[in-house]
């Protein structure tokens, strides 16, 4: 219990809300560089899933990256970041980035193969062109395939910023360091329940956002769902 | 840049081998910590999910709740999670795992419920036909074949914990992750680069054993792709 209140205590210090290492400017460096490398992760990446999936090519290629990409430490790919550019801001930027890369490419790659190829007959029979197939049939079906691989990688991004406080940049992780160099557990404690809501936070807004992408033909119909809530009530009936 | 790593070293490249060959014995105990911390982690994590999988597949009920709570345990970030851990386990090897397991649980509980779901209906009707009760048919007929896609879950929850375990250096733990860490802090790349080196060999070396011990226990499914 006095543990708790510690951690209480120092949420309600107001030392703990103002200047450079208060947690109004922490979250917004934490939010800022997520954001900003997982704009230049998707800008890169999206158009090599798209097209990859697009043309049906490199199917391999586009798979792999993401293995590959799990198996890279990203505590690794931090340290490696500081040792080609220096500490700071910049080897976090590199680091989120080059992690935030594969999931997209992917999931964007595996979205465009999603189509199916009757669909196509059909745009194309419909008189649509090139260009018009990509932007009014492929890509909408691929969208929610598209924001999961947005999702992963933001998930991913936000959790691995808080460790780029080890390479002296700010954001979140900045509590959860030195509280655990000073031994300071209140503050260990209250960047890590921070970081934790940001994470979960992103996490199911992203996932209401790949809901909502999901075009309204290919969102299961009211009967299936119906079908869905039954078989929770009738469940165990020997359905499968 | 930190502090130069080694004095009188003006130039610091990639890899030096004179270091490695003088610290063999320290690489060996990082790359022996790196795999117990992954084996215990994996191995308590399929101990966990093959019931809450299980429980998740039998009851559809409980399938949300598991689902819901594994999925906030893997979206939290590892320093966070073993944060949260450390004021009531302190620095400890106790610590890392229950974080590393923590992790394994929603991969591995997923592919358990997706591939005991795909067993094809007519295959669950015949053995029923023929008699099976319901433990016996769950062990002969059902698990049998929902092995390679639960294969596949504990390949992933492999090389994802085999990534994390380097994380677990900041908590004292760390294998492989402690050289990145010793890397980082005297700003000398050798044990930064061999600590990368062997961690990603490390996960191909698992990922491709576990793939072809599932060709090998479940000879019916080779050819067919598992995901």
């Amino acid at each position: 219990m006095t543990f708790i209140g510690q951690v209480l205590q120092w949420f309600l210090d107001g030392a703990h809300w103002q200047g450079d290492g208060g947690i109004p400017h922490r979250l917004s460096e934490h939010i800022a560089m997520s954001g900003i490398s997982l704009l230049a992760a998707a800008v890169i990446a999206l158009p090599i899933g798209i097209i990859l999936g697009h043309v049906g090519r490199g199917g391999n290629l586009a798979i792999n990256i993401s293995n590959v990409g799990r198996a890279v430490p990203s505590f690794a790919l931090l340290v490696i970041a500081v040792e080609l550019v220096g500490i700071g801001a910049v080897p976090a930027f590199i680091a989120l980035v080059a992690l935030g890369i594969p999931p997209i490419v992917t999931n964007s790659y595996i979205g465009m193969r999603e189509v199916d190829a009757d669909v196509l007959e059909a745009a194309r029979g419909m008189g649509m062109r090139g260009r018009m197939v990509l932007s009014r049939v492929e890509l909408p079906i691929a969208l929610p395939f598209i924001m999961a691989g947005i999702r992963t990688s933001a998930v991913n991004i936000v959790a691995t910023a808080t460790l780029a406080a080890l390479v002296a940049w700010g954001g979140l992780g900045r509590f959860i360091v030195d509280g655990l160099g000073q031994q300071d557990y209140p503050m260990l404690y209250a960047g890590a329940i921070l970081v934790a809501i940001l994470s979960l936070i992103v996490e199911f807004t992203l996932a209401g956002v790949q809901r909502m992408a999901t075009p309204a033909g290919l969102r299961p119909s009211k009967a299936i769902q119906k079908e869905e809530r039954g078989s929770l009530i009738r469940r165990n009936s020997g359905r499968r | 840049m930190l502090a130069t790593g080694v004095v009188g070293v003006a130039e610091d490249p990639w890899i030096r081998w004179d270091w490695i060959s003088r610290h063999l014995d320290v690489i060996g105990a990082a790359l022996i910590q790196h795999i117990e911390l992954t084996v215990i982690a994996v191995g308590l994590g399929v101990l966990i999910a093959v019931p809450l999988g299980l429980l998740a597949w039998r009851r559809r009920l409980f399938r949300g709740p598991v689902f819901s709570l594994t999925g906030i345990l893997y979206t939290i970030p590892s320093l966070a999670l073993f944060s949260f851990l450390i004021p009531f386990t302190g620095l400890t090897v106790l610590t890392a795992e229950i974080g590393l397991v923590s992790y394994t649980l929603l991969i591995l509980i997923r592919n358990i419920v997706i591939g005991l779901d795909s067993v094809p209906a007519e295959v669950r009707e015949a053995a029923r036909g023929m008699g099976y009760r319901r433990l016996n048919q769950l062990a002969q007929v059902d698990f049998p074949l929902a092995v390679p896609a639960i294969i596949a879950g504990i390949r992933i929850a492999a090389v994802t914990t085999i990534g994390l375990v380097t994380v677990t250096a900041l908590i004292g733990e760390g294998g492989l992750g402690s050289l990145i860490l010793d890397g980082l802090i005297r700003d000398f790349k050798t044990p930064l680069v061999v600590g990368t080196v062997l961690s990603v060999g490390l996960a191909v070396v698992a990922d491709v054993s576990l793939a072809s011990l599932q060709r090998v226990i479940t000879p019916w499914s080779r050819g067919r792709a598992v995901i």
